[in-house]
């Protein structure tokens, strides 16, 4: 059991990431608001860097009480990560694919001291 | 072995080095070995529209070639093709940069771009091979101008053969036939034939073009004598009845990918074609594989019971595919029984052969078929390289010749 240090608190805006890498293991830490969330940077499709990917909100299809399509809508509570290989793309609270609860991202622990930002690995 | 290119770890876009962005393809090579694993990639696309200026150039009617110009705000980019917006829909909306094509910086010391990054792809993934196809003749089958696809295809097969494939005896090219010009075609195959980096033939699947018409008897039978492949690569054609009402890419991709090569692949094999080029290694590129399982029984149903519309044939469809040879990408692997059943059905173990697409955005690495569990080591090893060596007659390197298959 260890520590990576990520970054100071300040440095990663609101949606954004950093990734770090111990070898071949590779993890992306995001910011949402004031909590920070830590995914192994291994995407579970094909192994890409998915921390590296667009941060980008889930997608909804607008329909009306007729079940009529309006087109297509962003969902603002659900932020997602989108793999940069093929697309995949995880909720970046959760860490799970939005059509396969089974498709999921492996998580670490985040610890914010003095500023700092640390993930345990 | 790669360089010591060092990685940032930043957000990967348009521009990202192809270092950086298949850092994780060569952590998986490593982690497999696959230095050890003799590995040909059918199919890659690192071209991109930079080459195009340089290109036009190599046509050979005087005027046409002149014309060139008139295009790209004087640059060339773009000239006379008739690209179609789907492709440029295969980003997901900036989710998957490279989907756009390669647009990473390189230095210019005279090598050409298409090699530059033909080596950064083989070195990071692990192959021994590359066989380079142009995104931009993808579409060139359905140009309104029926004569402009033997001008720039031939100019792109001058380009390749002459400036871009003696640069490095790793790539290599499978040569763009006009098919749309039977003459012209076989014209490609007189040229061209033999000459250093030709992997063998190809035609591009989105046509309207039946393969079995007599005037394409002669190019076929020039490629069954000269033991060349003749490939057909898929492509999408969202102009068609049916795919038009296909409102999303991902429903156009999923069907129009296959359709084409569906449609071509079935009448190669009703109007008896085996039968009349028994040694001819006919190849079908980038339908996946998810569809073969489907056709090969379908058409052998309908065969038992309307075998006198098929005469030439002397055993059943499926058996005809049997002997035909499928690139695996974008190998379809939600369902693995489905998926060890197709390959199955198509004796991969000696008819498939790994293809990557590089950098599209389905694109497959070499991990997918080495990690498949109900392959052994000799099949996966058959379907990485060793099958490609055999029928592109490539030379395979000292080091795996122990292990090359019988």
């Amino acid at each position: 059991m260890g520590e990576l240090f990520v970054a100071k608190a300040d440095e990663i805006g609101d949606r954004e990431g950093r990734v770090v890498a111990d070898g071949d293991l590779e993890i992306g830490v995001f910011r949402l608001g004031d909590e920070f969330f830590a995914w192994e940077s291994d995407c579970p499709h094909m192994g890409g860097p998915v921390c590296q990917g667009k941060v980008i909100n889930r997608v909804t299809e607008v329909l009306d009480a007729q079940k009529r399509s309006h087109g297509f809508d962003y969902v603002e509570e659900d932020v997602h990560i989108a793999c940069p290989w093929h697309g995949f793309e995880f909720n970046l609270r959760t860490g799970i694919h939005p059509g396969d609860p089974n498709t999921r991202l492996r998580g670490f622990p985040v610890e914010v001291r003095d500023g700092d930002v640390y993930v345990r690995i | 072995m790669v360089d010591d290119f060092k990685r940032t770890y930043g957000p990967i876009d348009d521009w990202t080095d192809s270092r950086e962005l298949l850092a994780r393809a060569r952590q998986q090579a490593d982690k497999r070995n696959f230095d050890d694993v003799f590995i040909v990639d059918i199919d890659s696309h690192v071209s991109d529209d930079r080459n195009w200026p340089e290109i036009m150039d190599y046509i050979e009617d005087p005027v046409i070639r002149d014309a060139a110009s008139a295009f790209g705000d004087g640059s060339k980019r773009g000239a006379f093709l008739n690209s179609t917006p789907g492709l440029q829909w295969q980003n997901v909306w900036g989710r998957i940069p490279h989907g756009q094509g390669l647009k990473e910086p390189i230095e210019d010391d005279g090598t050409p771009r298409e090699i530059v990054l033909a080596r950064k792809c083989i070195d990071e993934m692990g192959l021994d091979y590359q066989i380079v196809f142009p995104n931009a003749l993808l579409f060139l089958g359905m140009h309104p101008v029926p004569e402009m696809e033997v001008h720039l295809a031939t100019a792109y097969n001058r380009w390749l053969v002459e400036r871009v494939l003696p640069e490095d005896p790793r790539v290599r090219a499978m040569l763009y036939l006009p098919f749309n010009n039977p003459s012209a075609a076989e014209e490609t195959v007189r040229r061209f034939l033999g000459k250093p980096g030709v992997a063998g033939f190809l035609v591009t699947s989105s046509r309207h073009k039946p393969v079995h018409a007599n005037e394409y008897m002669r190019l076929y039978a020039m490629l069954e004598e000269a033991d060349q492949v003749l490939g057909f690569h898929t492509h999408l054609n969202w102009q068609d009845e049916y795919t038009s009402q296909l409102n999303r890419f991902i429903s156009m991709h999923a069907i129009s990918f296959v359709l084409c090569n569906l449609v071509h692949l079935t009448n190669w094999v009703i109007n008896g074609l085996p039968e009349r080029f028994p040694k001819l290694n006919v190849m079908w590129i980038e339908s996946g594989i998810a569809w073969l399982g489907f056709v090969a029984q379908r058409l052998d149903h309908e065969y038992m019971m309307r075998t006198s519309e098929a005469p030439l044939l002397k055993k059943l469809p499926s058996e005809y595919m049997r002997d035909m040879f499928y690139t695996t990408q974008p190998m379809e692997r939600s369902n693995e029984a489905l998926l060890a059943a197709t390959m199955d059905a198509v004796n991969a173990d000696t008819q498939m052969l790994y293809a990557s697409d590089w950098p599209h955005w389905d694109f497959d690495l070499p991990s997918v078929i080495w990690d498949l569990p109900f392959l052994d080591e000799t099949a996966r090893r058959n379907i990485l390289g060793y099958n490609a060596a055999r029928i592109f007659n490539l030379d395979i390197p000292e080091k795996y010749r122990a292990l090359a298959a019988e």
